[in-house]
């Protein structure tokens, strides 16, 4: 008889007990409910205009992530230059506090009569209860995600590349765009999964920004203290089926 | 004004410090159409040097003149120079062709007319079965020979080789030699290689320099100075104990008769003509008689200096020749060796490199 080891089998049975932890509840949500009212969950108007607003929202704080937070990733991971790692370290306070006083910082910093926000507001962009207000939490909360992904992507790109790309005749923006991005290509789309489901995931932060208009963890909130258990059961099943595709999805991406 | 004779790459008291590496005051001058090798240990700083020259890096101090004009600031996409780095850094995410025509594609090249140019030169180094391929399949040998397309596509002004070699095994090195000389025939492009192996200084090199801890000590002849080294320093780097020159006079299928001038040795090669010969001190046995042994060649001679080579002991023995032998103080010490004593010195023929 073939032995097993005493050490993968210790280890093998305490594991048992987290991945049953986990696994449960995502299992019985689906014995709790079924196609036919998750179905109906997405006929209902109020939960698809929550979708649509998460989602939207979800995607333009992804997209300025990626706009800005590119260029700042190819830095960090290219230059030295003073208080860098400072910076970088500050960049990650936002996934170190609570999200409510993530909300709290940014309705301070961003509302229409402080400073910035006044300047935001003259080119349409008011945060309070605003589309604007759930981008602006949600890129606080979530681009630190993407600068790092990006930072390490760049970082595994050998510069030896880049030197090639420059002598054959490619500037440097050239080089970044055909050599350096290329071949960061799988950090920066996984950073943008992860960061889009991160700011899909917000709740404590627009509960504060902006709890309207309605976005879709809030609306879960809504039904379950107004309506109980049972009618946030067939939203709770399908925000979590959304969540198991793009975890699926992201799997895929970094096998290839 | 542009001359023929004036040199194709001045470096002018070049001075530049990065990390850990440092280039001290360096005076080059590459000639129009030179093999130009360099020379010196890991950490001399020759990468560094080949990345100034790139435009990689901006030397601290000094002037950089590339065919009469100063490119010392000069962008590396402005100076037309080809590169190849020691990893040779094919582009993973193209096929061998985009990899090949990527300078001409920077450039501008319609599709057809980079694609023409990829066939001619693929055509001309003989890889041109390799095109379709990804560059994660390629072997070691074929990297190379990718890359050295890659960079000559251009037509560079000079092309800067890091270490070409130090990546392949023993087999392909020398068949990547071969290759560079050959290529060098068709394409004549003037280049400067890096390395810290004799072999190549000597079999490639029209000229070569040899650095130091970012200082070039010696400029000449290979042969010249590894022969000839200005300083114990430079000795004990270039290696190069016991290089002959010679002519292949006989040959038994793998076996050479070599005449090194008068003293004749036995050779697993299949060169012929002109050669030149490394025996490595460590290979040879020193012999009281001359014993009937396996090694094909016993050479006589006279112990002219015995002295201290930690880990070993090294021998000088006139054998027509003036030949190093490294012993072991022990074996000294059992054969009683002293100067002026007569000696037989023993190699196998497959101990020889022949180039």
């Amino acid at each position: 008889m073939r032995r097993v080891e005493n050490l993968f089998l210790t280890f093998s049975i305490l594991g048992s007990v987290i991945v049953f932890a986990l696994l449960a509840p995502m299992a019985i949500i689906f014995f709790m409910t079924n196609p036919i009212q998750i179905g109906e969950a997405l006929m209902d108007l109020e939960i698809l205009n929550a979708l649509l607003t998460t989602f939207t929202a979800a995607a333009m704080a992804t997209f300025s992530a990626l706009i800005f937070g590119t260029p700042l990733a190819y830095v960090l991971a290219r230059k030295d230059f003073a208080l860098k790692n400072l910076l970088e370290s500050l960049m990650n306070v936002p996934l170190a506090i609570p999200h409510s006083v993530a909300g709290i910082l940014v309705l301070l910093a961003y509302h229409s009569r402080s400073s910035i926000g006044e300047i935001l507001s003259r080119i349409g962009i008011v945060v309070e209860d605003s589309f604007w207000g759930i981008v602006v939490a949600m890129l606080f909360v979530s681009a630190p995600i993407f600068i790092s992904s990006a930072r390490s992507g760049f970082s595994m790109v050998d510069e030896t590349f880049e030197h090639v790309a420059r002598t054959l005749g490619a500037g440097h923006f050239k080089t970044f765009f055909t050599v350096t991005l290329p071949l960061a290509f799988r950090s920066i789309v996984s950073g943008i999964i992860v960061t889009w489901a991160r700011a899909v995931s917000e709740v404590g932060a627009l509960l504060i920004v902006a709890p309207y208009p309605k976005s879709i963890a809030l609306l879960v909130i809504e039904r379950f203290e107004a309506f109980g258990l049972s009618a946030a059961i067939p939203i709770t099943a399908l925000l979590l089926l959304i969540g198991i595709i793009v975890v699926l999805t992201l799997n895929y991406i970094s096998m290839r | 004004m542009k001359t023929v004779s004036s040199p194709l790459l001045v470096l002018k008291s070049v001075s530049k410090s990065w990390r850990e590496f440092q280039i001290k005051d360096v005076n080059l001058e590459v000639r129009r159409g030179e093999y130009f090798v360099v020379m010196g240990p890991t950490g001399a700083g020759k990468t560094l040097l080949l990345q100034l020259i790139a435009g990689i890096h901006y030397p601290d101090s000094g002037k950089i003149i590339l065919d009469d004009v100063d490119v010392t600031y000069l962008p590396p996409e402005r100076r037309s120079i080809g590169y190849v780095p020691q990893n040779y850094a094919l582009f993973p995410h193209m096929l061998v062709k985009d990899n090949i025509g990527y300078g001409l594609k920077i450039r501008g090249y319609s599709k057809n007319k980079v694609e023409e140019e990829v066939q001619e030169i693929s055509v001309k180094l003989g890889i041109n079965h390799l095109l379709e391929r990804m560059v994660s399949t390629l072997s070691g040998g074929e990297q190379q020979r990718v890359a050295l397309a890659r960079a000559l596509i251009i037509k560079p002004k000079i092309l800067l080789l890091d270490e070409p070699l130090s990546a392949l095994d023993p087999e392909t090195r020398e068949e990547i030699r071969e290759y560079i000389k050959e290529i060098r025939k068709i394409l004549k492009f003037t280049a400067i290689h890096v390395t810290h192996d004799f072999v190549e200084a000597v079999d490639l090199g029209d000229r070569m320099a040899v650095m130091f801890n970012g200082e070039i000590l010696q400029v000449g002849e290979p042969i010249e100075i590894i022969n000839n080294p200005r300083n114990e320093l430079i000795a004990s780097f270039t290696g190069a104990k016991n290089l002959f020159k010679g002519k292949v006079i006989a040959r038994r299928g793998e076996l050479a008769e070599i005449d090194l001038g008068g003293v004749r040795i036995y050779a697993a090669t299949r060169k012929l003509g002109e050669v030149m010969v490394a025996i490595r001190p460590e290979n040879i046995v020193i012999l009281l008689e001359k014993a009937r042994i396996s090694a094909r060649n016993i050479l006589e001679g006279i112990i002219e200096e015995i002295s201290e080579k930690p880990p070993y002991i090294s021998l000088k023995v006139d054998a027509g020749l003036p030949f190093t032998v490294y012993l072991t103080r022990n074996a000294l010490e059992d054969l009683n060796l002293t100067v002026g004593k007569r000696v037989y010195l023993a190699f196998k023929a497959s101990a020889i490199s022949v180039f």
